[in-house]
């Protein structure tokens, strides 16, 4: 790797799919083969007593860190890892395929530009393939790979990899929102098309899974639409002896969509009050413009009254406002759901207390339809609830806008997280005729 | 590739301003645990990008085992005072004495008693948190850790019951007597981690340029040879620590590649003396950086078990 770097990209990836299809295997193959495993690694394995016949290391050990994990062969709970290339930065979150930890795929999905769905050739689709892909695609999450694993097991067949392929493509439409998605047949096990091309698939044409990680197209991934600044401290240093400091009154937080200039009109909700961008502070110095997902510090031309949770917004888009909302939950919590019980509601930089009104249906995973009918969710159920909020919630639809669109449901009392919602679109945008001119 | 992009440091860094920013807002008394060592000095200029031109709005932590570099203690007080920030020293000698914290039997590493002493200083603050600058990529069970990661009264983690963080939304609850650690570098490599340093042009401690020092061999690794034992009224601090007649001294070129204290790090031979040489050595290693610290080699689960017990 050469010192000095070009700037490079990060891509962030999770592997999912049922039990044994290999995902360990697969995270270990890929960073024994890009040579990011160091000496030690490789023999803190041989200590653990995990060379299998025929010389070959146990490569799941790699990310099952925890005793019990390895104690019983599977993955509790979300292991990251770190590999470079010289082409990518690659953060990956390595999700359990056992029914009960779904929360963790979702946890390792939901910020994932890129979702490996392994699929066991000879076992083909299953219900945890359809949830998983279902997963990645209510998440939003841009790019999928399907990895047809153990290809080796069904002695490379093109017959067997093009059903596969075929059944997924069937239940793909109704998933619409992938940018691509890929198939690749390999074999984590023996490294196949993983790192090195196979020389068993003459048949396949397309890119090994590591040349497609280095070369998919990531860089309009973020949102740059529509200007939404979530306020999540108010920075005023009130020091009495330097006048500039005396005077800053500063906004910080993470731009979570869209672009930002020195002097544009933007709008301060919930209380509507309109106001212009004075000034973009950063530690390195003011910016003209400032995009997401930069950290930065507003300044306004107002004096007006902000504390953390408002939300600064672009005038060209407005989001919506309201206490009555429709979301897609994913419920994480062995507590059932139930219409009448509170939570705290965690959106952008507030927290709000908030009663769910209606629980309307939930998803059949093997149909992938929302049946009406339930009363309550039970862990791992996904489906639709209606919500009410103590205060008016200003947002956007999930589908537009990942991080204004997003909630997490907070149980009262154990501080448990037993939610991930996504709103729907508002009905009605927040309206200019509410907006107060007065300043 | 648009002008609208962020390589990616600048992500990494965003994403840690993000996050010290919510610890800002969501909790009470907020501490961040600043040992000298290079994560967490690239913490202390992240809490700068978060918090400027206001003053840092949590104090810095530190528990003194006892068996520091020297220069470590220097930097870290130096760089408090430069930042204005106020800076809590607490020691490992003084949860003995109040009885916190029981040295194991002939055991020398201190490593494990910085958790009775930790927690003592969070309790005696009434901290609701402290960030820290572990990172994932550091260890197995590191690899399994939140951003926000959530400790009961007794400081402990368990990691069959974490919280799922979704998104960038962080749930930071937690009621009275627990606690939050928050770990703002999770996503960062060692490599990163140098590379930030270099950007931001970051001083570091000296002990991380090669420089001359007497070593001996002990488990496979260089240890330095401790300081002399200067006041003979008291009891050597480092008694275990020192060379045995067995354990020849050698004057070696050394520096270190990561810090825990003098008895549990071992030096590695290197003649990289800028932060441009360590970047080419961090990318040609064989070994990764906890390699050489003896606290994580006692078992294949030392660290899960430490953290479960409090560890940060």
């Amino acid at each position: 790797m050469p010192h000095t770097q070009h700037p490079i990209e990060i891509l962030r990836f999770n592997t999912c799919g049922s039990v044994d299809d290999g995902k360990s295997t697969l995270i270990g193959r890929l960073l024994y083969d890009s040579k990011s495993l160091m000496e030690d690694q490789v023999e803190a394995l041989e200590k653990s007593a995990d060379i299998t016949g025929g010389g070959q290391i146990n490569l799941a050990n790699l990310t099952d860190g925890l005793r019990a994990e390895r104690e019983q062969g599977i993955t509790i709970d979300v292991a990251y890892r770190y590999f470079a290339t010289p082409k990518r930065k690659f953060i990956v979150a390595d999700t359990p395929g056992h029914v009960q930890y779904t929360r963790n795929m979702v946890t390792g999905a939901s910020t994932a530009n890129l979702s490996i769905v392994l699929v066991d050739a000879r076992q083909g689709v299953i219900e945890q393939t359809r949830r998983h892909t279902f997963i990645a695609a209510m998440l939003g999450i841009p790019h999928l790979v399907i990895a047809i694993n153990k290809m080796d097991l069904v002695e490379w067949r093109q017959e067997r990899f093009q059903e596969i392929r075929d059944e997924i493509e069937d239940f793909l439409p109704k998933l619409d929102v992938f940018r691509d998605v890929k198939f690749i047949p390999i074999s984590a096990l023996h490294g196949d098309n993983v790192v090195d091309v196979s020389k068993f698939t003459p048949w396949y044409e397309g890119p090994t899974l590591l040349a497609h990680l280095e070369n998919v197209h990531i860089a309009s991934d973020w949102n740059l639409n529509a200007f939404r600044f979530p306020v999540q401290w108010v920075n005023r240093p009130n020091n009495p002896t330097d006048p500039m400091l005396h005077d800053f009154r500063g906004l910080s937080g993470q731009i979570a969509s869209g672009i930002v200039r020195k002097g544009q009109q933007v709008a301060v909700l919930p209380g509507c009050i309109k106001t212009t961008i004075k000034d973009i502070w950063t530690y390195d110095g003011s910016l003209a413009e400032a995009f997401c997902p930069q950290s930065v510090t507003i300044c306004l031309e107002h004096d007006i009254d902000i504390s953390r949770g408002d939300i600064i917004v672009g005038l060209d888009s407005l989001p919506g406002m309201g206490s009555a909302l429709r979301a897609r939950i994913c419920w994480m919590s062995t507590r059932p759901l139930q219409a009448g019980k509170r939570y705290f509601l965690k959106h952008g930089a507030q927290t709000l207390q908030a009663v769910v009104t209606q629980v309307e249906g939930r998803i059949n995973m093997e149909t992938l339809d929302l049946e009406p009918g339930p009363t309550e969710f039970r862990a791992n159920d996904i489906g639709v609830i209606g919500l009410k909020t103590a205060k008016p919630l200003v947002y956007d639809g999930y589908t537009t806008n990942r991080l204004t669109g997003s909630f997490i449901l907070i149980e009262q009392g154990t501080n448990a997280t037993v939610a991930a919602g996504m709103l729907f679109p508002p009905l009605e945008v927040v309206k200019p005729e509410y907006t107060d001119f007065a300043i | 590739m648009s002008s609208y992009h962020l390589d990616h440091l600048q992500y990494l860094e965003t994403e840690a301003i993000h996050i010290m920013r919510e610890v800002a807002g969501e909790f009470e008394r907020p501490a961040l645990l600043f040992s000298g060592g290079k994560d967490s000095i690239c913490l202390l200029r992240l809490s700068e990008k978060a918090f400027r031109p206001s003053d840092l709005p949590m104090p810095f932590l530190n528990i003194e085992t006892g068996h520091e570099f020297p220069e470590l203690i220097e930097f870290r007080d130096r760089r408090a005072k430069e930042l204005g920030a106020k800076l809590i020293v607490r020691t490992v000698d003084e949860a003995i004495q109040k009885g916190w914290a029981t040295p194991a039997r002939g055991e020398i590493s201190r490593n494990k008693l910085q958790i009775p002493a930790l927690l003592g200083a969070i309790e005696e603050f009434q901290f609701d948190c402290a960030i820290g600058g572990a990172r994932r990529d550091e260890e197995k069970a590191r690899a399994k850790e939140r951003f926000f990661s959530f400790r009961d009264s007794f400081g402990q983690w368990d990691p069959k019951a974490q919280r799922p963080e979704i998104w960038n939304l962080y749930n930071a609850r937690v009621n009275p007597g627990e606690n939050m650690r928050v770990f703002p570098l999770s996503n960062w490599t060692e490599m990163d981690v140098w590379q930030y340093i270099k950007k931001e042009h970051l001083a570091v401690p000296t002990i991380y340029f090669s420089h001359e020092r007497e070593c001996f061999r002990r488990g496979g690794q260089w240890i330095p040879v401790p300081p002399p034992h200067a006041d003979a009224t008291k009891p050597d601090p480092y008694a275990g620590a020192r060379p045995k007649p067995t354990e020849p001294l050698k004057q070696l070129v050394v520096r270190v590649r990561t810090i825990a204290d003098m008895i549990s790090t071992g030096m590695i031979e290197s003649p990289a003396d800028s932060v441009d040489d360590i970047i080419g050595e961090v990318s040609a290693a064989r070994v990764t950086e906890r390699g050489t610290r003896a606290d994580d080699k006692a078992s294949e689960a030392a660290m899960e078990d430490r953290k479960k017990a409090g560890y940060f």
